[in-house]
């Protein structure tokens, strides 16, 4: 891999950090309510995986840690930021919220908070594709390892792989179902393997090093668009914050903790092109400086000043518009 | 007594159930050694073990249908689901299994479940952290649905629902779960299933609530007071079975009800309590019954307060009937 595509991916990797520590500020200044379910540690799973697919061109859909993937398919920051404020200029004009991100433009199929729920979606999706013949086109779904309990996982696994269907599923095992370890609920810690039952080809890599994340993904994303069959790649990863805003991260252990950071995505890549001079540190600010300018002066302002939804639109998306059969609230 | 929130209700009324019945288990996602994501269960994995307070995977068809195999088997099961938005993959474990065991088996069989969930919104949490589900689990006959609104009818109906031979859906209003504080026995005591009673009393209108919109009724009530309008509430705590008689006796003194939930209007319980005070209390209504509701949309995120039914929509509906 050239320093230039390293150089980009650690841009990539650095706006996914600073735009998710920027929601944690707004969330303590109550400007994003309800849950925020944070992504610092796993930036290398979606930004690699999209960078061996097709972003905006391939069909993703993912759970409800949401937003790097929303941005990693493209779509616009500060929509995505105002979605999470609210406003009707967010993703889903306020509509969803942080977990349910939403990006038709860019194939981005939406963010659940349903854990499990998107499995068969992306199988849907993946038969659409294949019955349209659409042969340069694949779904991708992105989960967690603890969605892998959930009865879809087996009942979706079975379909595409009888059907033959062009998805990819990326599990993001970073070990902990909100505070339950993968130790605790789940009989097979290597999730790669639970797929070989239906004869799906499947893979495990490390999460955290972007460049074997995009290696393994490119074999991934290679066999599903060329032999039009489904795959199953496991990328071990961590998440250095609590599951949500609300977690106080008792059931994780101090020294485990400090272990994964020394294996944080971007001071992986940093230290690589550092090592080979394609980086000094003053070069590395520069670079922060300009993301978290670029959050400060474009995003965060876009959102804050964006309208809240109307009023009276509450009712407006529920059937096709103007359904009158929509009641309820006051008499 | 001990001064409470709900979370503390709960999980004094876990702990007594523990205590005192070795065939009670509790689990349920992050129940066991998180404490679960309220905190409701916390402490008690510590005191009576990972046998009987336990972790279990994010899989809630499994975690029900686990629970329904100890119950035939003779245990008493109140497992936990997360949230009542999470409730649906074992929808079809709850209607098609637990509601029937009684009545397939002739009444040899019983299915002795608590299940505990939070419910409703509040807290910005969106399409899958908001909803009121209580409608469907009211309309599957052979399931008791049971809502407390604060820690003294949380504790003493959480009790009541182990107890009880039958499974119980007890929903949890996690708006305020903390909010609301009372005094409450720290012993083991029971409330009635079954019993509705008069929150508080009033000669001009009733209005018929239950969870956490018993605390937006009290303020409505308080409102129209100041108008020279007296209130009467009914919490109704548990809406299967129905204390039909406690609801038809107020209304034949007003005259006049506006039934509250959160839950869409269309099928919502608000329609069936409608119709029951239709068929038996016609002729002592001076008015329309009217209903205060969530709207016929998807829980809404930015304009959850646009949807949710608060004491200033129960003031006008009350206003509205007074002045029919």
């Amino acid at each position: 891999m050239d320093d230039t595509l390293r150089l980009s991916l650690l841009k990539q990797m650095v706006y996914a950090r600073r735009f998710e520590e920027r929601c944690y500020e707004a969330y303590v200044e109550r400007k994003i309510g309800g849950f925020l379910h944070l992504y610092p540690g796993q930036e290398a799973c979606a930004v690699g995986v999209m960078t061996a697919a097709r972003p905006g061109h391939d069909y993703v859909i993912t759970g409800y840690r949401d937003h790097v993937h929303a941005i990693a398919c493209g779509s616009e920051p500060k929509e995505v930021m105002a979605e999470l404020f609210g406003k009707a200029t967010g993703s889903s004009k306020g509509f969803g919220g942080s977990m349910h991100i939403f990006d038709t433009d860019k194939r981005f199929m939406g963010g659940y908070a349903i854990v499990g729920g998107p499995f068969p979606l992306a199988a849907g999706m993946a038969m659409a594709l294949k019955h349209q013949g659409r042969d340069d086109t694949i779904a991708i779904c992105f989960l967690g390892d603890a969605a892998n309990n959930q009865g879809t996982f087996h009942e979706t696994m079975n379909m595409a792989a009888v059907w033959d269907l062009p998805v990819l599923f990326v599990c993001e095992n970073n070990l902990y179902g909100i505070g339950t370890s993968i130790e605790r609920s789940t009989a097979v810690l290597d999730q790669y393997k639970r797929v070989q039952a239906y004869d799906i080809p499947s893979a495990v890599c490390d999460g955290q090093d972007i460049e074997t994340v995009i290696a393994a993904s490119q074999v991934a994303v290679d066999h599903v668009r060329n032999e039009r069959k489904p795959y199953f790649l496991e990328l071990k990863t961590y998440r250095f914050r609590g599951h949500s805003m609300s977690d106080g991260g008792k059931y994780r252990t101090k020294e485990e903790q400090a272990e994964w950071k020394k294996r944080d995505p971007i001071r992986i890549l940093r230290d690589r092109l550092t090592a080979s001079d394609a980086l000094t540190d003053q070069s590395y600010k520069t670079m922060d400086r300009e993301v978290m300018r670029e959050i400060e002066e474009v995003v965060v302002p876009f959102a804050e000043n964006s309208p809240e939804p109307d009023v009276a639109d509450v009712a407006k998306y529920v059937l096709a518009t103007g359904d009158p059969w929509v009641r309820g609230g006051s008499v | 007594m001990a001064n409470m929130n709900i979370i503390g209700a709960v999980n004094s009324a876990l702990d007594l159930a523990l205590g005192a019945d070795e065939d009670v288990f509790v689990f349920g996602e992050d129940v066991g050694k998180f404490g679960g994501v309220f905190r409701a269960t916390d402490g008690l994995q510590d005191k009576y073990g990972e046998g009987r307070v336990f972790d279990t995977p994010l899989s809630e068809a499994g975690i029900i249908g686990t629970a329904i195999g100890m119950a035939i088997y003779g245990l008493k099961p109140v497992p936990e689901i997360q949230f009542s938005d999470f409730i649906f993959p074992a929808f079809d474990q709850i209607v098609n299994e637990m509601a029937k065991f009684r009545y397939r088996s002739g009444g040899q069989y019983t299915c002795p479940i608590t299940i505990r969930t939070p419910y409703g919104g509040g807290i910005r949490g969106g399409h899958y952290h908001s909803q009121s589900p209580e409608a469907y689990f009211a309309h599957t006959a052979g399931l008791k649905v049971v809502i407390p609104s604060d820690p003294y009818t949380t504790k003493g109906l959480l009790l009541a629902s182990i107890d009880d031979p039958d499974p119980v859906i007890f929903l949890e209003p996690k708006r305020v779960y903390r909010a609301s504080k009372g005094e409450v026995p720290e012993g083991h005591y029971t409330l009635p299933l079954g019993k509705c009673t008069i929150d508080r009393e009033g000669t001009d209108v009733t209005i018929v609530a239950y969870g956490a919109l018993l605390h937006e009724a009290r303020k409505a009530a308080d409102l129209l007071a100041e108008n020279d309008v007296s209130a009467e509430i009914v919490d109704v705590r548990t809406l299967v079975p129905l204390d039909e008689e406690t609801i038809l006796e107020s209304v034949r003194k007003t005259g006049r009800v506006v039934i509250c939930h959160e839950a869409a209007r269309t099928c919502g319980f608000g329609g069936e309590l409608a119709a029951v005070i239709s068929e038996k209390a016609l002729l002592h209504l001076e008015a329309p019954i009217l209903r205060v509701t969530g709207y016929d949309t998807p829980f809404p995120y930015t304009l959850e307060q646009q949807y949710l039914p608060d004491a200033f929509k129960i003031f006008e509906a009350c206003e509205t009937t007074v002045d029919f």
